[in-house]
């Protein structure tokens, strides 16, 4: 039993900041469907023991995989970096944080206009982009560079949050 | 029509060994019972031919009544028969005073603050109603499949929370019935329409029955049925439709009394009848003159409309964000499938096919599709393995989460997180030499506690004095693949394991659930000794069934000749001593075998892993290790 395997060799995926979703996807599925508890509804104990740990842990390995901050957390957790939770950050970087948070709270304010948001969301997921092409590129030459573009990562997801937060308060969902 | 037909492949079960399972339904306003025979799942009808129980339970001086005989006398003996009891499931008194007027019972509080509702025999908690209306269903499987049942398969709303999920197992446990699994009614209902069209893509399952609406997207694909998020309200359902009719009709009789429980029941049962009514018929006439109400005149379809147009508009709300929920876009949903009675109401389908943009489909009856789905899940889980490839992963509902400083909830795992699931959470002490910490476990969405469910309180205890802020206490959150939860916590700093102690917040607890085994009628005539003899025997067989199994599988395999040899000689030796009538003994040898084969089980684990990456049988990649 080999649960010291890390995410990325439960599913046999290289060991990179690019996944392949579809293919994650697909061994999400084998996977489950040889270790999932309800394939041994009729088993003893200890494989059902098993089959819950197994399954709980593919669940686990999928959701870090899947998205792309967890996903960098995890891959800086390999290489030994363990975040802080109030890091310092670039005094320009934090000035745009301001700046945007600002710019979301004007659209609170005002007559909550869909429009400005979708464009604000949008400009959001620009620099998230970038963010993260620069993030693969630091991985492998300066990992403190890549641990502090992941603290913006954290920072500019905490906003797209609240821009989603926003959204559904304005839909009335 | 039959529903389903499933086809059974080559290494098909015996006939002889077949199971029998059971897939039940158990709805707030009706419950069916449905197994799969001969290949197909269809529901199963009493003696009358009836197939649908109403969910409703009498007591009387004489005994218990339940079904259209209970129903029958709803009115005439509110007090003591009990309807939509579902509604109460996990449920603590405070909840159920603030459903108000809606309640003919007298309640009262058992010890651990689940209500009681008191009747001519006695008083009787939720969970024990349930349990009756379990019971006669089960009954009913036994005489029509000729023996008892190996295992059922319970539905619950998706949206239930942990509290009632709880409740509905204990239920199970009351009825003496072994339950294979908790299944979402919408997952059921995917199960036996997406089988039965055998296509792949995203449905959307809107069901809306008496007392409850759910909305559930699943992805099926390479056999598997994905829930991607759920939705709903526990509380909201035709009963709120019946509840706008009795409400219009006592604006209209200018009846200002506050109204007694008799009447109420009285009035809701005619509400009901008409809205039915205005299911196929434009108009309904109304002569309605009962315990002082008096209304003569017409409710058209127009006026209905419009009574439930925002109970409707909820519902779509509801849609809405599970779609979000989902992180699809509306356009990728391929099929719409209503399920429950109260989507035969016309507003409620055309406001379903405006939103999703197609019409939505009830070629399957919608009263019986959850209950046939349930029972294609339970042959599968009890070990009939009609179709191998046929998998469920499911989601938790409602958010888990802690009480943090400040009457605010913390979330641990969010909701649509798929499971089973683990999380672990980091507190520390605020006091020096502090020793204990107060936990207090939340389900929901808001933010604060007050509005959130509260599943259970513990201390945790034994915590080493330190300086404040140096223990590291982590909390784990652990859900199974039925979404229920158990929480443990250890102090990591020095590797203490902290005592914890969890006290569920309405439950039942186990001495509960055993006095009332005992007291029931059935159980105090079985000598013990003889039940638990008879436990031991079903738990040992079950292990040796499941090692021969497994070993005529993969034995050759994974495993020297010697240890097979080994095994096999332990399976007959537990064999030998089940046929004895020492269950002490039976369950020492059953435990002993279970650990004998823990590493031929754990090989097949990772047998298994290795073959989901390679595509390939368990011999081959043995091969070549
Ligand atoms: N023809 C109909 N028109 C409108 N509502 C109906 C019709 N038939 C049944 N219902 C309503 O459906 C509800 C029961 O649905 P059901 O799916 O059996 O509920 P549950 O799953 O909560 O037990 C009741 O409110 C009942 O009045
Ligand atoms: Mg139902």
């Amino acid at each position: 039993m080999n649960f010291n395997k890390n995410y990325f060799e439960i599913f046999d995926l290289p060991v990179d900041y690019a996944v392949d979703l579809k293919l994650l996807d697909d061994r999400f599925l084998d996977l489950q469907k040889q270790v999932h508890p309800d394939r041994f509804a009729a088993g003893t104990d200890h494989e059902k023991r098993l089959a819950m740990q197994w399954a709980t842990l593919v669940n686990t390995a999928n959701e870090t995989l899947r998205a792309s901050l967890p996903r960098a957390i995890y891959l800086l957790g390999l290489r030994g970096v363990e975040l802080e939770t109030n890091p310092t950050l670039p005094p320009g970087f934090l000035m745009e944080q301001i700046d945007l948070r600002e710019q979301l709270e004007s659209i609170e304010e005002g007559d909550g206009n869909l429009e400005e948001l979708d464009s604000f969301r949008r400009k959001m997921q620009q620099e998230i982009n970038e963010v993260q092409a620069e993030f693969k590129e630091a991985l492998d030459e300066d990992i403190d560079k890549a641990e502090r573009l992941v603290y913006q990562l954290q920072f500019l997801s905490k906003l797209m949050t609240s821009a989603n937060r926003l959204e559904e308060k304005l839909l009335d969902y | 029509m039959a529903l389903l037909q499933i086809t059974e492949p080559g290494q098909a079960v015996d006939p002889h060994q077949r199971k029998r399972a059971a897939g039940i339904d158990l709805g707030t306003t009706n419950s069916l019972i449905a197994s799969v025979r001969a290949g197909v799942a269809e529901t199963l009808a009493d003696e009358q031919g009836r197939h649908m129980l109403p969910s409703v339970v009498r007591y009387t001086s004489s005994g218990i009544v339940v079904g259209d005989e209970a129903l029958a006398e709803a009115v005439n003996d509110s007090m003591n028969t009990v309807v939509s009891v579902k509604r109460l499931m996990g449920r603590g008194l405070k909840d159920i005073t603030t459903l108000g007027d809606q309640l003919p019972y007298r309640f009262s509080a058992s010890e651990s603050g689940m209500p009681r509702i008191e009747t001519v025999s006695g008083n009787v908690t939720p969970v024990e109603v349930s349990a009756e209306i379990l019971r006669s269903l089960v009954d009913r499987a036994s005489a029509t499949l000729a023996g008892d049942l190996d295992g059922v398969v319970i539905t619950v709303p998706a949206y239930f929370d942990d509290a009632q999920r709880q409740a509905t197992k204990d239920a199970a446990r009351l009825a003496g019935v072994n339950i294979l699994r908790l299944l979402n009614e919408p997952t059921a209902a995917a199960i036996a329409y997406g089988l039965d069209s055998g296509g792949e893509g995203v449905i959307a399952i809107y069901d809306l029955g008496g007392g409850t609406f759910d909305i559930s997207l699943l992805r099926l694909r390479k056999g598997v049925f994905e829930v991607l998020a759920t939705g709903g309200n526990s509380a909201l359902g035709g009963d709120d439709f019946d509840r706008a009719i009795a409400a219009w009709i006592v604006e209209q009789s200018g009846y200002a009394k506050p109204l007694a429980s008799e009447q109420l029941r009285g009035l809701l049962m005619a509400s009901r009848s008409i809205k039915e009514g205005l299911t196929d018929n434009p108009r309904i006439d109304i002569d309605f003159d009962r315990d002082g109400v008096q209304f003569k005149g017409t409710l058209d379809r127009a006026t209905f409309d419009d009574l439930v147009a925002p109970l409707i508009d909820a519902s779509i709300k509801a849609c809405l964000r599970a779609v979000r929920d989902a992180g699809i876009e509306l356009g990728e949903i391929h099929n719409v499938v209503l399920v429950g009675g109260s989507t035969r109401v016309p507003q409620v389908i055309d406001k379903v096919a405006e939103y999703f943009g197609k019409a939505p489909l009830n070629t399957v009856d919608p009263d019986k599709v959850v209950a046939v789905g349930a029972a294609v899940q339970a042959n599968v889980l009890v070990g009939n393995k009609p179709d191998d490839e046929m998998l469920l992963l499911d989601v938790l509902p409602l958010s888990l989460g802690l009480e943090t400083v400040g009457g605010l909830a913390e979330k641990v795992i969010s909701r649509n997180t798929a499971i089973p699931a683990v999380r672990a959470q980091e507190f520390t002490t605020y006091k020096d030499g502090q020793t204990a910490m107060l936990i207090h476990v939340l389900q929901g969405e808001r933010e604060l506690v007050t509005d959130c469910r509260s599943l259970a309180r513990f201390e945790l205890t034994g915590i080493p004095p330190m300086v404040a802020g140096a223990a590291k206490i982590e909390v784990m959150f652990n859900v199974d693949a039925d979404g229920l939860l158990s929480v443990s916590a250890r102090e990591t700093s020095t590797g203490t394991q902290a005592g914890i102690e969890v006290k569920p917040s309405y439950g039942l607890t186990d001495e509960e659930i055993t006095s009332m085994l005992q007291a029931s009628f059935e159980h105090a005539t079985k000598d013990a000794d003889q039940r638990s003899l008879m436990e031991a025997r079903v738990e040992s067989g079950r292990v040796i069934e499941a090692l021969g199994n497994a070993l005529a599988e993969d034995g050759v395999a994974l495993l020297k000749k010697s240890d097979i040899q080994a095994l096999q000689q332990a399976i007959e030796e537990l064999g030998r001593v089940s046929e004895g009538e020492d269950h002490l003994a039976i369950s020492e040898g059953t435990e002993l075998l279970g650990r004998a084969s823990e590493e031929f089980a754990s090989l097949r684990m990772d047998a298994a892993v290795r073959k989901a990456l390679a595509g390939r049988n368990i011999a081959e990649v043995d091969k070549e290790v």
